[in-house]
């Protein structure tokens, strides 16, 4: 069946088998291959995407659901050639080693912040549950997350 | 002359030009969303591979019909042993001299195991068509206990070994002298004895395993996408066991998803999958699922150890181990080839033990194979574990701090270089400095105080504590091969006309951030900017051979090789800066980037001005080749050895008897830090693995060899919720016969950790619970509570 997904403002129409997961149509159609697939269960979060505005894990989405709404992915953070705070942040704050979970757990930050710009350690922790990393420990993606939090009051103290 | 602390750059330094806290220069594709992991990569024409796995752990195969799934529409082919047998390829030789079958054909020997590779047009269609092919499987008695693997009446599950009669995969290794830990013993005020165990356990790094193989029929070339830790011995593995010529392999690691050891070996999804693509004449891609992941790649641990401890005046004397080492169906454990229980006895510890005995005897059971090193050089996580239960078991039987028995017996500095009695000669410490800096860090005294006081009000608050030293860097040529290759690093510096520069090294990323750190290497020695240095890797026909990244081996054995590349470079530019500057090159000194004259400083030629020189067409010194480039093989000679004093609070709910880590305080000793930053995340990362093996992390099966934690729903990874806020110290001892006099440390918080937070877990039970003496990992809430009501059980 044919649909249609917005993915980072860009209309992408294409037949699919129904049974098509949202992190293949994005991986495959437009190409997007931030987005990745870790698990089969849905534990793992490498992911996550926002689904108009709200993060979701893709691997738990097929993409028939996904027809005439809005998709985020990791490649959509950067706008007009600027990284989104969370980017810099988790680059400032040695947030990432093999890269791989980075764009979930980037995109389940961006949530967060987006409801609760200002999140303590523990909001952050919990905010950030639905994704495993292997590498980090998550003690620096809690920092980056609160510097992404601080650089984005500062930015709006400026405005 | 090694760097010490004192000329390193402060820890703020945001640009070092060399060692510091530099970002990452890796980060900027990744923040984007734009690394290249295996599955990013679609070739033109590609098919797509799909692995039918056996459903028993042990059953007879009595036939295999294809011919539903080959009429499939866009199924291109279904191959089983009986296709491979034509190619010579049905076996293939494990990493420790044993036999594997990449597809079974007389029957299957674990759950998981490979059965059939189908090739279709899409990901989908392979997948279903793997339903459709039947096998008539025949079940067979089956063992999943290591401790019964050697009963009379066990199955023999390696029939296709001739001479085979029983299930031991190794006989008997010992170490140590076992006539003088007898005399340590009988001589002993105290001996401890207890059953410990290390179970099985699974690195799973987010990415699961693949490969994508694109054989040229016309050419003869085969180019292979595939994320493994050492791309060099891969290549020479598939020329040795599919005859193909080695000079037409390349191997491209690009991005990976993280390895932990569980990428070190050839898994039969490679074979297969180059098979596939030899026989299609197209690209083929074949990548894992995590259920496949879970059942078939390299497992880690599974070690059943049964240990004396004896002290004497109030210190530790003699240690001695007997171990059974549950292999799985096949030995493709990873460790160098004289070592086949790795690098286990080092399990003397960090103390001067008069007499040491060590006993491994290795069996196959129907389990998946493995026994890779997961974030650990060897065994040394095994070695360690041990040792650092047993020195807590016996602290308690003596009634004396446990920090207090390990500094009576630590090594003392003034005895480096030591000679253990197992055999190593450990290069440089200072134990107690070290453990100080930690109780410092933890307030130990005051938390003692605090344990007291929860005790009286019924509280369960344990403090544990584990000092470990390992043996990392592997190794000397003239004492360790893998597969007979020398476990040597190369590195290939060329530093181009504008004094910009490329390094090429063997070793293989994952994650560790060596495009910064190797960079950063080069800076310190010569001066060029880090941005300024690129490091290649991964790619076989870009970078010199040498055995990868594995056993926390980059920094001691590539890292010293690019440090001694840099400086054959720099001699080079000593000659032409004094042709330059028309003196002798003995009387120029050097400063980072530039030659000067001694008697003069103001005089002097800065690296890209030689660089420009050794290309351009002025006069070089007589007889000299332009260019500035330089190569290199290093050879270690010794391993190094770092350590670390761990200190873990945990708290244990009385009612639930769920464990939580309340502090974690990790003191590395890793010799001269290149980027702080970096080691500081590998700390992180190391702990929060160690965090998940003791207490979540385990793979069990049961009777019938049903493998019971085969996704993410029931193997268990530590969430940021089960993570503290990690608190690091450091020291800093040299290496001294590394160049740099680092030691590495990406493996030391997965060897130190699992044995302070089950001493913590123990710890607090004991303060309500007196009788607990040992709980086996993982500490999960129902083995604790077990261990509570006194019955405490190893896992199955």
């Amino acid at each position: 069946m044919e649909v249609t997904i917005t993915i980072n403002g860009q209309e992408v129409t294409r037949d699919i088998e129904p049974r098509m997961l949202l992190v293949h149509f994005i991986r495959e159609t437009p190409g997007l291959t931030g987005t990745h697939w870790g698990c089969d269960t849905s534990n793992c979060g490498a992911c996550i995407v926002h689904l108009d505005d709200k993060a979701v894990k893709s691997c738990t989405v097929l993409a028939v659901m996904a027809d005439g709404r809005e998709v985020r992915t990791v490649e959509g953070l950067e706008r007009d050639g600027n990284l989104d705070p969370i980017q810099e942040g988790f680059h400032e704050q040695h947030a990432l080693h093999c890269g791989f979970c980075t764009p979930g757990m980037m995109m389940a930050s961006r949530a967060l912040l987006d409801e609760n710009p200002d999140p303590t350690r523990e909001e952050i922790r919990e905010a950030i549950s639905g994704g495993i990393c292997r590498c980090t420990g998550y003690v620096n993606i809690v920092n980056a997350v609160r510097w992404a939090a601080e650089r984005e009051a500062e930015i709006k103290q400026e405005a | 002359m090694a760097t010490t602390v004192e000329n390193l750059p402060s820890p703020g330094h945001e640009r070092p030009v060399g060692f510091g806290r530099l970002k990452r220069k890796e980060d900027a594709r990744f923040i984007r969303g734009k690394g290249t992991y295996l599955d990013d990569i679609k070739l033109p024409g590609m098919l797509h591979g799909a692995i039918l796995r056996s459903p028993f752990a042990h059953a007879k195969i009595n036939s295999i019909d294809t011919s539903a799934a080959l009429a499939l529409e866009g199924v291109a082919a279904v191959m089983t042993a009986k296709e491979l047998e034509t190619l010579g390829l049905a076996w293939m030789p494990t990493i420790s001299y044993d036999t594997q079958a990449v597809l079974a054909g007389d029957k299957v020997r674990f759950q998981g195991q490979e059965v059939a590779f189908v090739i279709a047009t899409d990901e989908y269609i392979a997948r279903d068509a793997l339903p459709l092919i039947e096998v008539d499987y025949e079940p067979l008695p089956v063992v999943v206990d290591a401790r019964k693997a050697l009963d009379p009446d066990a199955p023999l599950i390696r029939d296709d070994k001739p001479g085979q009669v029983d299930n031991l995969a190794t006989p008997t290794w010992e170490a140590g002298d076992e006539e003088a830990t007898e005399k340590i013993f009988a001589e002993a005020d105290t001996v401890t004895t207890r059953d410990v165990m290390y179970p099985r356990c699974h690195p799973s790094p987010m990415e699961t395993c693949g490969m994508i193989a694109d054989f040229n029929p016309e050419t003869g070339q085969l180019d292979l996408y595939n994320g493994n830790q050492a791309p060099h011995v891969h290549r020479t593995v598939y020329a040795h066991v599919a005859g193909l010529p080695e000079h037409k392999i390349r191997i491209m690691c690009n991005d990976i998803g993280g390895g932990f050891g569980n990428k070190v070996p050839v898994y039969p999804g490679y074979v297969c999958t180059i098979a596939a693509s030899i026989v299609a004449g197209v690209p083929v891609k074949w990548v894992e699922d995590r259920n496949e992941h879970l059942t078939s790649t390299g497992f880690a641990r599974d070690y059943i150890m049964h240990s004396s401890i004896a002290a004497k005046d109030g210190r530790i004397t003699g240690l001695k181990v007997d171990v059974i080492a549950d292999h799985g169906a096949w030995d493709s454990t990873a460790q160098p080839t004289k070592f086949p229980a790795g690098f286990f006895h080092i399990c003397s510890g960090s103390y001067t033990l008069d007499a040491a005995h060590v006993k491994v005897k290795a069996v196959y059971t129907n389990k998946a194979a493995g026994g890779v090193a997961y974030r650990c050089s060897f065994r040394i996580t095994e070695a360690v574990y041990l040792v650092e239960r047993m020195v807590e078991a016996l602290a308690t039987e003596m009634e004396v701090d446990p920090i207090e028995l390990r500094m009576r017996s630590f090594i003392g500095p003034e005895q480096f270089p030591y000679e253990t009695t197992t055999g190593w000669t450990y290069d440089s410490g200072n134990y107690a400095e070290t453990m100080k800096v930690a109780m410092e860090i933890a307030g130990y005294e005051e938390l003692r105080r605090e344990q007291a006081e929860k005790k009286e009000r019924g509280e369960l608050m344990g403090i544990g504590v584990a000092f470990f030293t390992e043996g990392v860097g592997a190794g000397p040529r003239k004492h360790m091969d893998i597969l007979g290759m020398s476990m040597n690093d190369g590195a290939d510096l060329r530093v181009h006309p504008s004094g910009k520069a490329v390094v090429s090294i063997s070793a293989q990323t994952q994650g560790q951030g060596h495009e910064t750190t190797f960079a950063q290497i080069v800076a310190e020695e010569l001066g060029i900017p880090p941005e300024d240095v690129e490091v290649r890797h991964g790619d076989t026909d870009k970078s010199p051979y040498g055995l990868g990244t594995y056993g926390s081996r980059s920094t001691p054995v590539s890292g010293a090789a690019v440090s001694l590349v840099s400086r054959k470079v720099r001699d080079k530019a000593r000659l032409i800066a004094a042709h330059m500057l028309e003196t002798r090159p003995e009387d120029l000194g050097w400063e980072k980037g530039r030659w000067f004259v001694k008697g003069d400083p103001e005089q002097g030629a800065a690296i890209e001005d030689i660089a420009l020189r050794a290309y351009s067409g002025e006069s070089l010194p007589t007889g000299m080749e332009g260019g500035l480039d330089a190569q290199i093989i290093y050879d270690p000679p010794n391993l190094t050895y770092p350590y670390g004093a761990y200190i873990c609070v945990v708290d244990v709910d009385p009612e639930t008897a769920q464990v939580s880590v309340r502090r974690f305080i990790a003191v590395d000793d890793c010799g001269v830090r290149i980027n702080p930053m970096i080691v500081d995340g590998q700390i992180h990362g190391g702990l929060a693995e160690g965090l998940g093996i003791a207490l979540m992390e385990l793979i069990s099966f049961d009777d019938d060899g049903n493998c019971l934690n085969s996704s993410f729903m029931d193997y268990l990874i530590p969430t940021s919720m089960e993570c503290p806020d990690f608190e690091l110290g450091e020291t800093v001892t040299p290496c001294p016969h590394h160049p740099i006099g680092a030691k590495g440390v990406g493996e030391s918080p997965t060897v130190g950790s699992p044995p302070a937070i089950v001493n913590a877990v123990i710890d607090a039970l004991r303060q309500g619970y007196p009788d607990v003496t040992h709980i086996d990992m993982p500490c999960t809430p129902d083995r604790v509570w077990a261990a509570m009501q006194g019955r405490p059980e190893p896992p199955q």
